[in-house]
């Protein structure tokens, strides 16, 4: 129970995030309207994914100085539940843009970045299963995994800042911190990323362990 | 040997192996060629806009194609005997040094071919000359460590899979680069443009150099 503390502080701060996201008062803006309670739910799915892929890339660097095979397992299985967090921060977006910028795709650099940005990953996971060797396959992945990381981050925070981007915080609009974001929407906020990037991390062992267990059957 | 001397003799070995059977930038040039007359004929006409991004596409495609050969055309055998010749190092650096000159030459021609068939009023040809030589440049520095990884996987279709996502960001700052020089605005508005692409090209050579040699040994 004493290693299980933070998946129990996980529960609760999702929890929270949610009961009190979806009942606390918010601040009333224009186009925004109740809409604005969307910020707890899908910004943290970014957040989330970041910290896993930068985990995914941690590994990998472990796998090439260490050669564990547990290292690649851990790296590869980062990747599989950032899909999913990438997955659901596109979808929770796409919700939001219907409602305040009118179309569920509009042309904004951050939502095309994000969306290349899964494409990089996706071809990490076909460049794995395009490979029958394990040691071989673990590092030519392991290299291209490390390789995409820095273009990751160019893709999601440089590109979209020069040009005009409808999210805040880009192409000279001022950042959501700046002047919507009030202490009330701050005590929500925090715990909700704290949570989901607990959440996350998670996943992330659950499907280590399984991927091990499957790992120790095939050998026998 | 040092590191500088080891690339210079990779080089000149690539362009010596190149310049016997011609076979390889021949092929790059006709394909280059025919992709855009192809594209001449079933376009006829464009506006701007289109001129610009589908001279791009036309140069992602032929700079694929013709990158993607760096590592596949020598045996496993000659590979081996360069690495105990040579620092892994000096043959990612080489390899990136040549494919520069080859996108630099496929590169003139394109442009030069394209601007020919397809009329087209550019407001800063010089400045244009420019995206384009830094578009190779950038093309040839990606493409090679991908090149290299795809070549481990020994499956052709992956190349595209692999750089396409990666590419992309350099794509679209070259795009919105050359839009600029067509467009003739003044210098300085692209200088945010030049100062992203040049980030982009060191962080992918200084990470394709601490990389190889992890992938070269097999």
């Amino acid at each position: 129970m004493t290693k299980n503390w933070w998946k129990l502080l996980a529960s609760v701060l999702v929890l929270f995030s949610i009961v009190g996201g979806l009942l606390f008062e918010v601040p009333h803006l224009p186009i925004l309207h109740e809409s604005i309670r969307n910020l707890y739910f899908h910004v943290p799915m970014w957040f989330t994914m970041i910290v896993l892929f930068t985990i995914s890339l941690v590994y990998s660097i472990k796998y090439l100085s260490s050669g564990n095979e547990n290292h690649d397992l851990v790296a590869v299985e980062s990747v599989n539940s950032g899909i999913i967090f990438t997955v659901l921060g596109l979808v929770t977006g796409m919700l939001w843009a219907k409602y305040t910028w009118g179309a569920a795709w509009p042309d904004d650099p951050k939502l095309n970045s994000a969306a290349i940005a899964s494409l990089m990953y996706l071809a990490y996971l076909v460049l794995r299963n395009s490979m029958d060797e394990e040691q071989k396959r673990a590092r030519i992945s392991a290299i291209y995994n490390i390789f995409a990381y820095p273009v990751m981050i160019v893709l999601l925070f440089v590109l979209p800042r020069m040009t005009d981007s409808l999210h805040p915080g880009n192409g000279g609009n001022p950042g959501f911190g700046a002047y919507d974001l009030d202490s009330q929407m701050r005590f929500v906020f925090y715990p909700a990323v704290l949570g989901w990037i607990l959440v996350g991390v998670w996943i992330l062992t659950l499907r280590y362990r399984i991927r091990k267990i499957e790992n120790k059957l095939n050998a026998v | 040997m040092n590191l500088f001397e080891q690339v210079r003799f990779l080089i000149r070995k690539e362009i010596v192996l190149e310049w016997r059977s011609k076979y390889a930038i021949n092929g790059i040039l006709l394909y280059v060629v025919s992709t855009i007359f192809v594209c001449y004929l079933s376009f006829r006409k464009t506006d701007p806009i289109t001129w610009n991004a589908l001279f791009w596409i036309i140069m992602l495609f032929a700079s694929v194609n013709a990158i993607a050969k760096s590592f596949i055309q020598e045996s496993r055998g000659r590979q081996l005997y360069y690495y105990t010749l040579a620092s892994a190092q000096a043959v990612i650096l080489s390899k990136i040094l040549y494919n520069v000159l080859i996108m630099l030459l496929l590169s003139v021609v394109a442009i030069g071919f394209y601007s020919l068939v397809f009329r087209n009023t550019i407001g800063d040809p010089l400045f244009y000359l420019l995206s384009v030589l830094l578009g190779s440049i950038s093309f040839a520095s990606v493409f090679t460590m991908i090149s290299g990884i795809a070549s481990k996987a020994h499956n052709g279709a992956l190349m595209a899979i692999l750089s396409f996502p990666v590419i992309i960001p350099l794509l679209i700052v070259l795009i919105k680069l050359s839009k600029n020089a067509m467009d003739g605005l003044d210098r300085s508005v692209s200088m945010n443009e030049i100062g992203v692409l040049a980030a982009i090209n060191i962080i992918v050579i200084t990470v394709s150099l601490l990389l190889f040699p992890y992938l070269w040994r097999d």
